[in-house]
């Protein structure tokens, strides 16, 4: 039993690490560019490293960047991070619904990898998650983008123009692949995507919030607008 | 390593931290109401949407026939049925070649 067990722990990890590798290719031209702007911002090869390492969150790591290079606090920098990291609680929730039932310890541990490339592959997959298989994500995702960021310091470089541009769309492309597949089986899915593609795109161009909040308010209105029209069209006996 | 910068990272890492653990550790074990795990098993694909557009229209900046072309080659091979990795990497090579030609 005890082997059985083990082996499909075993075999979760490495189907995590497989779905995983987009995201490990993706972060590639991101965490060279992080690194390499760090290098200019004035961190050393190590505090550039120590961020990507306790915080592994992007967005929030580029936007410091430009913080610390004008001056400000790091009282406003620490709160900016928070602001724009927010979103990592709504799908922290989500997961949650999507994760087989596990220790406190374990759930704190895998938490820490959560990011919205992580979350998607994760919450994507048919059925039940197990945690070996949100282990075996994120650690090849964070590989690469430790890894990636201490390479952008040191070689003091991104990749060659084009590349670094034609790479540009790989977690764009990604999302779209993750997407497909349930899109193609349910219009449920069709306008969940739509819908909050729709509003975080008008929020974005029209200037009205940044990135971090038009994904929480788009998200938030589209799964709970979609899901009321088919719990009133359920008690209407349309379904 | 100057004692500022470790103190940012920090505070970084604590606040980027607690968001990601909360709801996971908090929320284990409870049973939600049906609407509300309807609405938590709706965010993947609302996130999705989210991080797609507008995004991959303007990966390249005033260039929007870039992203154009890059979303067409993501969608089209999504919808063929390719994996996620062959999606990207041949999105990657659609745009590779936009670039060489124009």
């Amino acid at each position: 039993m005890q082997q059985i067990a083990a082996d499909s722990v075993q075999s979760e990890f490495r189907r995590g690490i497989q779905a995983g590798m987009s995201i490990a290719v993706g972060y590639v031209p991101v965490a060279l560019t992080f690194g390499l702007l760090a290098k200019t911002t004035g961190l050393s090869l190590w505090e550039t490293i120590l961020m990507s390492m306790l915080v592994f969150a992007g967005a929030a790591q580029y936007i410091s960047l430009s913080l610390i290079a004008s001056g400000i606090g790091i009282g406003v920098i620490i709160f900016n991070t928070f602001i724009v990291n927010i979103r990592h609680f709504l799908m922290s929730a989500s997961l949650n619904e999507k994760m087989e039932s596990d220790s406190m310890g374990i759930k704190a541990l895998y938490a820490f990898g959560i990011t919205d490339e992580t979350f998607s592959v994760i919450a994507t997959r048919n059925g039940k998650s197990s945690a070996s298989f949100a282990f075996g994500v994120m650690l090849i995702a964070y590989g690469s983008w430790v890894v990636n960021t201490g390479a952008g310091h040191l070689i003091g470089a991104s990749l060659p123009d084009f590349l670094q541009a034609a790479m540009s769309i790989a977690l764009y492309a990604m999302f779209v692949g993750l997407l497909m597949p349930s899109l193609k089986k349910s219009a449920k899915v069709f306008y969940l995507a739509l819908v909050a593609g729709s509003i975080n795109s008008s929020l974005l161009l029209s200037g009205t919030m940044g990135t971090g909040w038009a994904i929480i308010v788009s998200t938030i209105i589209s799964a709970a607008a979609v899901e009321a029209v088919i719990s009133i069209r359920r008690k209407a006996g349309l379904q | 390593m100057n004692l500022n910068m470790l103190l940012l990272i920090a505070g970084m890492a604590a606040v980027t931290y607690i968001p990601r653990v909360l709801p996971l550790t908090i929320l284990e074990g409870k049973e939600l109401p049906p609407f509300v795990q309807s609405f938590l098993s709706n965010i993947p694909y609302a996130v999705l949407g989210a991080l797609i557009f507008p995004g991959i229209l303007l990966i390249k900046e005033g260039d929007i026939w870039f992203g154009l072309v890059g979303a067409f080659a993501a969608f089209a091979l999504a919808l063929a049925g390719a994996n996620v990795m062959i999606v990207v990497i041949g999105s990657i090579i659609v745009l590779s070649g936009y670039l060489a030609i124009f």
